[in-house]
């Protein structure tokens, strides 16, 4: 039987049992620095905290999701994702990843739960046909999304909702939302839930709010969205590339104008990098190959809530939601009608008014005096 | 504040469209009252056609005379700063033009947008100045109404919204954003039942004070 | 060869998505920060390491940083956990530093300002099994040499 309780060597002795030099753990806690979004001045605090740190367990929760998420995270290069794996935490329990299957896979995640409890991490994926939807919606083992959140996270010590839609509910719940799906932090309320946003987030930031956890023993500083600053801070805006363009107004119009090829600022064709919070101008995607902007496309801005809803991907930020000119155009009618209205009310009055006008005398005027 | 892309958005939204029905739904109401009540009939001979003269009073009124000049050097001065500086500012900031473009289908070439920063802070100052010389200047104190003080309020803080929104000085941005827009929305709301409404019918009484003037055959 | 290979790709046209490389735009900055650290250093042998990982470099940034710096006369490479590869630049006491994981990608990037760059520099724990270690192979040498006599 498999032991599934955290294993009682520290982060520093197992890797130097795999053979981890000295000068590879520096280069492993210069790449956790960066990891973090951390300087490289805090590369001597990390060691130390490494050295001490215990692996975590981890159980991984699918529900209504595309699997983009953990696609991204095996895509993590830094460290590559068996290293994560095997020294960074301890992955009892997830769909994709897991050899186990039906019954033995479940068992798994309730031993995790058991041996762990009040210390495991739990990581969502996917959103959750909230309480009042037909649970047969999503269900995992015969059992709803909603029932298997709630009984993992019990005794959980926090929970990671890893991608847009377990953070904000993401693409099943845009508009209409038939399946009246909730994010993670809509329904645990007691716990911690830190989010890490995005469709799908990239893999280094999810790697990266797990070594701070693992690193500190504590969850990183968080934004209003419950997203760790370190990665969520600032702006795509304010860290693009191309942003001394959109201050000297310089804008691409087509995707193959001059402006596109000289790579002038993308916010005509419907860049949404002012109004996103994320970490692709500096941590880039594919290895730091590149990233949406620098590739010629605009933001979709799939790291903040309701980015299904929030208009056309190709559509200026200033430009309205539903407003058109027919709507204008319609309430003008309106209005001219309304105006007519008064007006040919008025003009009765008055029309009225000098008809029945009355002679008056001089008499009669001195008698009211 | 959690709700900030919420906000955002329904001010993109629903909130944008009431804004416009109620704009496009006063604004028309009162040009149907103002043209169906017209004017009483002139039976007098005409000694001129009044459509050339109109439409040239239109525009000669924008230049104050000699008289009204020294008069009122101030209000001459500062009112054309500004409101030349608020018309740029919403024409020709790149975003504005977009916003147009994504409405009507026409578009329009805009300002590099350091321009049209300096010109924003110029008309925000000037602004301020007509406030304090409103406040301080012992007739206009004695003539200003509720609709001055509410007119002015409303439009500075369209400005000084959108200024801080550019500049990204309130953070999240979508709250920036959609305080500025909020703003521009009570703009058009209170637009067709304040002296806002002279931005459209300022035109429409120089017309008829010019086409009056053209049939006596006396300049404007 | 993959199923898509029959689909012929014309390239029309070289120019890159990423738009032209600027003139340096943002590797600017990055030299003021490094002749701040470079006085630090002088003065009280303060060492800096900076991020190239977290900049928000432009197409072009990277390169025209490397050129601005230089290249220098030493070399290095580092085995442990993959390759690390050092590189002195043309201004003595910079350093670039590319640590990459096992199968040769890059893990971070950074710019070390010191006189010699941390991960050359025998570790304080090594060096502290250093006559351990050392004495451990004398005797080794001693017993061997007892034996073959
Ligand atoms: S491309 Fe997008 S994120 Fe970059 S400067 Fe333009 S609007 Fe901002």
């Amino acid at each position: 039987m498999i032991d599934r309780k955290t294993p009682n060597k520290t982060l520093g002795e197992s890797l130097r049992d795999h053979g981890l030099s000295r000068r590879g753990f520096l280069k492993f806690c210069a790449a956790t620095a960066s990891m973090m979004a951390l300087p490289p001045g805090m590369v001597p605090v990390i060691a130390a905290a490494l050295e001490q740190a215990r692996r975590p367990s981890v159980i991984w929760l699918s529900f209504q999701e595309c699997t983009g998420c953990t696609e991204s995270l095996t895509r993590s290069h830094a460290p590559a994702l068996e290293d994560l794996i095997l020294n960074l935490i301890s992955l009892d329990y997830h769909h994709t990843l897991q050899a186990a299957a039906g019954d033995a896979a479940e068992d798994a995640r309730l031993q995790a739960m058991e041996a762990n409890t009040g210390q495991y991490l739990v990581i969502v994926d996917g959103s959750i046909p909230g309480p009042d939807s037909n649970p047969g919606f999503s269900t995992v083992a015969g059992r709803s999304n909603y029932e298997i959140l709630m009984e993992t996270v019990e005794h959980a010590a926090a929970v990671i909702a890893v991608g847009t839609c377990a953070a904000f509910g993401g693409l099943p719940q845009a508009s209409p939302n038939p399946t009246g799906a909730m994010s993670v932090m809509d329904l645990v309320k007691d716990k911690p839930v830190i989010n890490v946003s995005g469709c799908p987030p990239i893999p280094m930031v999810i790697t990266g709010v797990l070594a701070h956890y693992l690193t500190f023993g504590r969850l990183p500083e968080l934004d209003a969205y419950h997203r760790p600053l370190a990665f969520y801070g600032q702006s795509i805006h304010d860290r693009c590339y191309r942003r001394p363009f959109y201050d000297k107004g310089k804008f691409a119009e087509t995707f193959d104008d001059e402006g596109a090829k000289l790579g002038w600022c993308l916010y005509r064709l419907g860049c949404k990098g002012p109004s996103t919070y994320n970490a692709c101008a500096t941590m880039r995607w594919n290895g730091g190959v590149s990233w949406p902007i620098e590739s010629g496309h605009p933001c979709l801005g799939c790291s903040e809530p309701s980015f299904w809803d929030a208009g056309s991907f190709y559509q200026p930020l200033s430009v309205p939601l539903t407003a058109t000119s027919g709507d204008l155009l319609t309430a003008a009618v309106g209005g001219a009608v309304v105006g007519a209205g008064v007006a040919t009310l008025a003009n009765k009055q008055i029309k009225t008014a000098v008809a029945n006008r009355q002679p008056v005398t001089v008499e009669e005027l001195e008698e009211k005096l | 504040m959690s709700g900030s892309m919420a906000f955002l958005l329904w001010i993109k939204g629903p909130m944008f469209n009431i804004a416009l029905a109620i704009f496009a739904i006063g604004l028309f109401a009162r040009f149907a009252e103002i043209f169906l009540l017209g004017r009483k009939p002139n039976y007098a001979e005409p000694r001129a056609g009044e459509w050339l003269p109109g439409f040239k009073t239109m525009f000669t009124r924008s230049i104050a005379d000699p008289g009204t000049f020294q008069r009122a050097s101030f209000n001459v001065v500062v009112g054309w700063v500004w409101h030349l500086g608020f018309l740029i500012a919403l024409l020709l900031f790149v975003p504005h033009v977009e916003l147009m473009k994504g409405l009507f289908g026409i578009v329009w070439p805009a300002l590099p947008n350091p321009v049209v920063d300096l010109i924003t802070a110029i008309t925000l100052i000037a602004l301020v100045a007509t406030l304090v010389h409103r406040l301080t200047h012992p007739v206009k104190q004695r003539i200003s109404t509720f609709d001055d003080y509410l007119v002015w309020t409303v439009v500075f803080l369209v400005v000084l919204t959108g200024y801080l929104a550019y500049h990204r000085l309130v953070n999240p941005y979508p709250i920036a954003l959609g305080m500025h827009i909020l703003m521009a929305e009570i703009f058009l709301i209170i637009l067709p039942f304040t002296k806002l409404t002279h931005i459209f019918t300022a035109f429409i009484a120089r017309w008829y004070n010019g086409a009056a003037f053209g049939r006596k055959g006396v300049a404007s | 060869m993959s199923g898509l290979d029959p689909i012929s790709v014309i390239i029309e046209s070289n120019v890159s998505c990423a738009g032209m490389p600027q003139d340096c735009g943002n590797a600017l900055p990055i030299l003021h920060e490094i002749r701040h650290a470079l006085e630090r250093l002088i003065s009280t042998g303060e060492e800096t390491r900076i991020d190239l990982n977290a900049m928000p470099f432009g197409p072009g940034d990277l390169d025209c940083l490397k050129a601005l710096l230089g290249t220098g006369e030493v070399h290095a490479t580092v085995e442990a956990m993959g390759l690390t590869l050092i590189q002195e630049t043309a201004i003595p006491g910079v350093w670039l530093v590319d640590y990459q994981n096992s199968d040769a990608r890059r893990l971070t990037l950074q710019i070390e300002i010191a006189s010699v760059p941390e991960i050359l520099r025998p570790q304080p724990l090594d060096l502290a099994e250093a006559i351990n270690t050392l004495d451990g192979r004398l005797t080794q040498s001693a017993s061997n040499r007892h034996h073959s006599s």
